[in-house]
């Protein structure tokens, strides 16, 4: 029994919960978005394939990075940087549940599974093994692969893509930037350490600041435009439009002041607002 | 001065009572105190939940001032534009000529006391606004008493911005610790008196 609660304890990490959470509630969102009756089974399903597979990619990334994570501050304690598991176990690990998720989703609905899949795909083999150590556009592809999950259930609940789902993974897809440029900046030379061709690292802070500025509005954009197709009541509209403005805000003043309070302040407010518009847009559609 | 946990379930809970109020509490109005009051409960919102985030620190930008502004201006306006109709376009001419002068004077460099001076009259008026008029509408029977509230409210927010005001202009009533310790619990009990306010009122 300890074995496994120890077993547990070093899986857990490998699956970054805050963020695989906070993928799968746009995935949860976007199934909900559609305002169809829920069924209970459906939901569950979704669910858990849409977690097993943003697990299973973020497990296959933390295999195939253990060598630059074990070189930066931020991720050396990683169970397979620290070496606390071996290589081969988080291969298996993550392709297991990876495949337990993919396919899993796939049987539900064959093109609910293959925008999983894509997701999986764009993490892991166009993100993770190809562009990441290359160029600093890798990002833009892990964007993509982010906004997967919201697409995803869209999809279900439609059975088509749509321009909702389109303008709902945009959204996703330009709030990224915000995320990781934020924290390739707080985090340069670790990235620096390690290799990793960042846009602070190429472009300097000033086109990254000016870039996660843009991508905020854009994804304001996105996320108002997708609120009023979806029928989202004026109420929930002004409480999006306020929480945007205060987004807005901060990418300017991050754009302006450029320190790196505000900086961080930003990589917090952009993930909350992400989180509440999901909210909202979960609970609006009934 | 560094943020507790209940400071942080405090601003946290005045940020979901201003998140209520501009999602349902403001509804059935008319066009212009829905926006009035959503940018009044708006600025009370994201200010709660950068302050949650930043720390009191954040406080410490010179934009506080301006930004603390909006808020009474516009309940005030709301207020005024819902129970005064006379004094509508005298009182918007006031509100966008009261916010433009607080954001000149306190973004240009100035030695005298007009910045000082600014901000007192139009917090002043504001705030009495808001105070005052609650009250005499509910005493008149125009709406329900509950509605006093909002003057309530008002007075605490009269409070809270002339501690900061004074506190920014280096000329402080309270000990910045003080005024810091004392700020989530009064931001809340403010919010809750408006959306109380209003919604019984």
């Amino acid at each position: 029994m300890s074995a496994l609660m120890t077993k547990i304890r070093l899986y857990w990490p490998l699956i970054k919960s805050t963020q695989t959470g906070l993928l799968l509630a746009t995935g949860i969102a976007g199934y909900l978005s559609a305002g169809t009756l829920i069924g209970l089974p459906t939901l569950l399903g979704v669910s858990l394939t849409l977690f097993l597979a943003i697990s299973g990619s973020t497990i296959m990334n933390m295999w195939y990075d253990h060598d630059i994570d074990a070189k930066m501050k931020r991720t050396h304690k990683r169970p397979a940087a620290a070496g606390l598991l071996s290589r081969t176990e988080v291969y298996w690990v993550g392709m297991v549940i990876s495949a337990i998720g993919v396919g899993g989703a796939l049987a539900i609905a064959p093109l609910y599974g293959l925008v999983v899949f894509a997701g999986w795909f764009f993490d892991v083999i166009v993100y993770t093994l190809w562009l990441k150590r290359r160029t600093c556009w890798s990002i833009v592809w892990g964007g993509v692969s982010g906004a997967m999950p919201i697409l995803a259930g869209r999809v279900l609940a439609t059975g088509q893509i749509d321009l909702v789902g389109i303008l709902l993974a945009l959204a996703i897809l330009f709030w990224i930037p915000t995320h990781t440029l934020t924290f390739s900046i707080k985090f340069r030379e670790d990235y620096a350490n390690a290799g990793v061709p960042t846009f602070p690292s190429t472009y300097g802070e000033t086109f990254t600041r000016a870039t996660i500025a843009v991508s905020s509005v854009l994804a304001a954009i996105a996320i108002g435009w997708a609120s009023v197709l979806i029928g989202v009541s004026a109420g929930y509209l002004r409480l999006i439009a306020v929480l945007t403005a205060g987004l807005l805000l901060l990418a300017f003043a991050t754009f302006r002041v450029g320190s790196e309070r505000v900086n961080f302040g930003l990589f917090k407010y952009a993930s909350l607002y992400m989180l509440a518009s999901m909210i909202i847009l979960a609970i609006t559609a009934f | 001065m560094k943020m507790t946990s209940l400071d942080r379930l405090l601003l946290l809970i005045t940020g979901l009572l201003s998140a209520y109020q501009i999602v349902v509490g403001i509804n059935d109005l008319s066009t212009a105190p829905i926006i009035a009051y959503t940018i009044a409960f708006g600025v009370l919102l994201v200010a709660g939940l950068l302050l949650i985030i930043l720390g009191f620190d954040a406080l410490d930008a010179p934009i506080v001032v301006i930004v603390s502004t909006i808020i009474p201006l516009t309940l005030s306006l709301g207020l005024v534009w819902e129970h005064s109709a006379a004094f509508r376009v005298p009182y918007l001419v006031f509100v966008v000529l009261g916010f433009l002068a607080v954001s000149i004077t306190r973004s240009t460099p100035m030695q005298n006391k007009l910045p000082t001076a600014t901000i007192a009259l139009v917090h002043g008026v504001a705030g009495l606004t808001i105070f005052l008029l609650p009250i005499v509408i509910a005493l008149q029977g125009q709406v329900q008493p509950a509605f006093a509230l909002v003057g309530v409210g008002g007075a605490l927010i009269g409070l809270g911005g002339l501690l900061l005001s004074f506190l920014k202009a280096g000329k402080p009533i309270l000990s910045r610790e003080t005024i810091l310790k004392v700020l989530p619990g009064l931001l809340l009990l403010m919010t809750a008196c408006f959306v109380a306010g209003f919604r019984f009122g």
